[in-house]
């Protein structure tokens, strides 16, 4: 044991200076099935019929207007649910933070479902709420409040309803780790040196969960960006975005040049939010509390924005002055109850749905049965696709967690200079949009093979799903003491049992949590799919998505309760696990 | 100690049945406590003993169960925090990190309605006073853990309230910055003239800051007094043991008549005045004697004595301890006379001291 304790220093040291090859299979996949794919695409936008570079293709996105248009509407659809998705999810965001730690992780639950759940689905279920024969129109109807049906759908209000819709569970998701990292001896602190709940909220916890609110806005913003499913089923002509314009020029028209193009826009797009997010946003310099970054424009900006929060400040204490103490208790619960409402409710509604005696989408069902169901368990093209998807996702699972989870364990353990950039390359899947990366990457497998295969499908899902393991295998390691393991091996372990004994068994609920994240990120995926799967290889969201654009009918509400069911199932499995 | 004029000045701050539960958790029983203006008291006892939550209902921040609070004679229990006029100083100082120093200390008088030149100068001033002028546009971060203790003083101090309230302000300190900070805090509570609460659990740290000392242990006061009151006259072996080096004889009690008690035990029987005597339960008590009470020598008249070996010489700087072990293997620390040369370990040696001297505790 002597000898061993004397080798280990050198031993330990040269682990610690290597550790970093452990990130080694995931650079080299993302390298061959991200980068590589990405860059080709773009490049594609500035070559030639014959090869050679041109500007032809941005040419004829300037002087085509219907583009411009298209590129306005996407930022203004992007942004709008950004902006309300941060407005109506930050008190949620904010009451979820108030809670205790075990409680919070119970409610969570109420905004983990709604993020987990299928797109499609809830699609799905705006269709059949916001349609002029939908749910709302024949309750405002049958009320007498409306004559005539409300245009509810194919226009701004339905995407931005069905946008917000999807994406606030990001917002909220992302905002509320900061916010309940905010120290609550600074409330305590303004209140002894006078500050009233107005002024405790607007001049201190505001400017401090900036950051979260920050980053919450730039990931709905960016995933808003590359978004399609939404604004295919709930917009009319004029709300095409991006995405959709991107999947007709590749699958109707097959114009790659063009497609690249766009891709650029999107990607250009995508990093200069980022960038702005990194440099420009001002307010985030509220926060910042640092007086070395240039000086006097960040200092002009600080002290504009904190008479704007003083006045703020004022006029809510004014405001609420004017309620009962009781009364102003119970804002704030109300408001959260009907916010987890509107997320919750409208997915629930598909189930009476499926159990239909109809033929129709109606609600209320006019009676009960279970043929949607048997007609679901009985078609060879379902069952296969829900197969399909059970076999990638699980491959997926697998592979995403070895790969992200090594280079976790890399990053972790290194000291060395380039963790930064490796980090910031493994959480960049989910900064470019989707649409980009599936682009890239049916051009790719169409020239290697791949298209229509299973093993084509499981490359660009774990693609997808690295980011996601690789966030939860560092943040369980980050708070690991690695203490332990030296302890365990001045103690007689070796090192295969101080993994065995000690590493494997503390890391574990991250582990599992990054394996379900990456099996839910798969099960779920649509936007590879649409490319990479087809016919009689298709995925069940890509099923679903085909059967969506020809008509709508029960059995997809039948097929919704399932992906329901089995999404949620994995969700409280994985909720389970962690504690 | 700050004297006031007890007949017509009404205390600063008095506490009455002032209690907290958390469910089945008691965390202070029904307390009783008074404080004059301009007095410095301190909370001191173990971890746990309740300190932070009396200091807390004070302040407003935790609703107390049961009690009443009054400040200046007018009932304050209910009255919100922001609305009391207290500062609180806390012990990881919950400067904002938002703001800068200047900022921070501003604070307090913006929610007051200062206009904007006063608080620029008071501020300019009280930065001067904990001597950070040159901090002002710095963020918290920026600045060293002393310096941002400074900064939640200066924070605290600036709109002088009437009572400062502290939880442990130094305990994230190193020892000689403690001692720098301890000054400072003295000189700031001198010139305001503010009445402050301050909790520790150092006794050598309340011992140099208070006028007196609240003891608490296990959720309740188990003495209150001066430095030198607690010191001299402990009240309970809980007391002795906490404040100061004791030791301690612990036996059965008796009344040897003519004002006089006996605690005996295997090494002895020991006499004390009644008077120097608490109240005792079931015939069984602890007497107590400070190092530098026991001189060497056998004893003469009036007085005790006690014989044992010496088993450990301790330097401890200014002084050298002895440790004797008596018969029956107890052990009894007496302070080393640096006139006369030290004994070797394996010495028997007597001491002896006034019965005047002993205090007995339950
Ligand atoms: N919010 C709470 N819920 C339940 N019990 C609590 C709560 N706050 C304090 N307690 C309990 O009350 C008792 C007194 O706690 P308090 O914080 O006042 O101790 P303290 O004297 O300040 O200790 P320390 O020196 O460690 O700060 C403890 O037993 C503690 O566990
Ligand atoms: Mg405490």
């Amino acid at each position: 044991m002597t000898a061993a304790g004397l080798s280990a220093s050198p031993r330990t040291f040269r682990l610690r200076a290597n550790a970093l090859w452990l990130a080694a299979p995931a650079i080299a996949f993302l390298v061959v099935f991200f980068l590589i794919p990405v860059g080709r695409l773009l490049f594609l936008s500035i070559q030639g019929d014959t090869g050679s570079l041109t500007a032809e293709h941005y040419d004829r996105l300037l002087h085509t207007e219907v583009y411009w248009r298209i590129l306005i509407i996407t930022f203004r659809i992007a942004g709008l649910t950004a902006f309300f998705s941060l407005l109506l999810g930050y008190p949620l965001a904010y009451w979820l933070s108030q809670l205790k730690e075990q409680r919070r992780n119970q409610m969570l639950l109420l905004v983990l479902v709604p993020f987990w759940t299928s797109y499609l689905v809830k699609a799905f279920a705006w269709m059949l709420l916001l349609g002029n024969q939908g749910v709302l129109n024949r309750l405002l109807g049958g009320a007498g409040i409306t004559d005539s049906p409300l245009p509810l759908m194919y226009n701004e209000f339905g995407v931005i309803v069905g946008m917000v819709h999807a994406m606030m569970p990001l917002a909220v998701l992302t905002m509320m780790p900061v916010m309940s990292g905010i120290d609550t001896r600074l409330s305590q602190a303004a209140g002894t040196l006078g500050a009233n709940g107005a002024h405790r909220f607007w001049m201190v916890y505001f400017p401090l969960s900036i950051p979260g609110m920050a980053a919450g806005g730039l990931l709905t913003f960016i995933t808003s960006l590359g978004f399609f499913i939404v604004p295919a089923f709930l917009g009319g002509r004029q709300q095409t975005m991006l995405a959709q314009l991107i999947i007709i020029q590749v699958q109707e028209l097959v114009n790659w040049a063009f497609a690249g193009v766009l891709a650029t826009m999107l990607l250009v797009s995508a990093l200069i939010a980022c960038w702005i997010y990194n440099h420009l946003f001002g307010l985030a310099s509220l926060s910042a509390g640092s007086s070395t970054a240039d000086k006097t424009s960040s200092a002009w900006t600080r002290r504009f924005g904190f008479a704007l929060l003083e006045k703020l400040a004022w006029i809510t204490s004014a405001v609420t002055g004017r309620f009962s103490q009781g009364g102003r208790g119970k804002i704030l619960p109300g408001y959260v109850a009907l916010i987890v409402f509107f997320l919750v409710a409208p997915t629930l509604m598909v189930i009476p749905i499926a159990f239909t005696s109809s033929d129709f989408l109606e609600f209320p069902p006019p009676g009960y049965s279970t043929r949607w169901f048997s007609l679901y368990f009985n078609s060879p093209i379902w069952i296969s696709a829900t197969v399909r998807s059970f076999g990638v996702a699980f491959a997926t699972a697998i592979a995403a967690t070895a790969i992200g989870g090594l280079a976790a364990l890399a990053i972790a353990r290194s000291r060395s200079r380039f963790g930064g950039v490796v980090f910031a390359f493994m959480l960049a899947p989910m900064i470019v949009p989707r649409i980009v990366i599936a682009v890239g990457l049916f051009y790719l497998f169409a020239q290697m093979g791949l298209v229509a295969t299973n093993l084509g499908l499981v490359i660009g899902h774990t693609v997808l799903s690295i980011p996601f393991t690789f966030v939860a295998i560092a943040a369980v390691l980050k708070g690991y003491d690695w203490r332990l393991d030296q302890a365990a091996a001045s103690l007689g372990a070796g090192r295969f049992q101080v993994l065995r004994l000690i590493t494997v068994p503390l890391i574990r609920g991250g582990v599992i949590s990054a394996f379900l994240f990456a099996f839910v990120t798969s099960f779920d995926e649509l936007t590879i799919a649409i490319f990479v799967s087809g016919g009689l290889k298709s995925t069940l969201p890509k099923q679903m998505w085909d059967d969506m654009i020809l008509q709508l009918n029960p059995t997809l509400a039948a097929v919704s309760v399932v992906v329901l069911v089995i999404v949620t199932a994995i969700l409280l499995v994985a909720d389970r696990l962690r504690r | 100690m700050v004297h006031v004029d007890s007949k017509n000045a009404l205390p600063k701050l008095k506490i009455s049945g002032l209690g907290k539960r958390y469910g089945e958790v008691v965390a202070l029983e029904p307390t009783e406590l008074t404080v004059n203006a301009g007095e410095f008291v301190t909370l001191l006892g173990p971890s746990g003993s309740g300190k932070t939550t009396l200091l807390q209902m004070i302040s407003g921040l935790t609703e107390p169960t049961t009690g009443t609070l009054h400040v200046d004679g007018r009932d304050e229990t209910a009255t919100p925090v922001h609305r009391r006029d207290m500062g609180l100083v806390f012990q990881h100082y919950a400067l904002f990190p938002h703001m800068t120093v200047g900022e921070n200390i501003a604070f307090p008088l913006k929610m007051r309605g200062a206009p904007t030149n006063e608080v620029r100068e008071r501020v300019r001033e009280t930065l001067a006073k904990v001597q950070l002028e040159q901090y002002g546009d710095r963020f918290p971060r920026e600045l060293s853990g002393g310096q941002q203790q400074r900064v939640a003083l200066a924070r605290c101090f600036v709109y002088r309230p009437q009572i400062v309230l502290m939880d442990e302000p130094l305990g994230a300190l190193d020892k000689n910055l403690r001692e720098h900070m301890q000054f400072e805090i003295k000189r700031l509570h001198r010139e305001f003239g503010t009445t402050v609460i301050y909790v520790t659990h150092d006794q050598e740290e309340a011992l140099v800051l208070s006028d007196r000392i609240c003891l608490m242990n296990h959720a309740r006061v188990e003495q209150i007094g001066t430095p030198r009151e607690i010191y001299s006259r402990p009240k309970s072996i809980f007391s002795a043991r906490f404040i100061g080096l004791s030791n301690l004889f612990i036996g059965k009690v008796s009344d040897a008549g003519d004002g006089r008690i006996v605690v005996a035990n295997s090494n002895g029987s020991f006499e004390a005045r009644q008077e120097n005597c608490g109240p005792l339960v079931n015939g069984k008590a602890g007497l107590v004697l400070r190092p530098e009470q026991l001189r060497p020598g056998p004893a003469g008249a009036g007085e005790n004595d006690i014989t044992g070996t010496v088993t450990e010489i301790i330097y401890v700087g200014s002084d050298t301890r002895l440790v004797l072990t008596l018969q029956d293997g107890e052990t009894v620390s007496v302070r080393h006379d640096p006139a006369t040369t030290l004994p070797a370990l394996g010495d028997s040696l007597t001491y002896h001291w006034p019965i005047d001297v002993a205090v007995v505790v339950s």
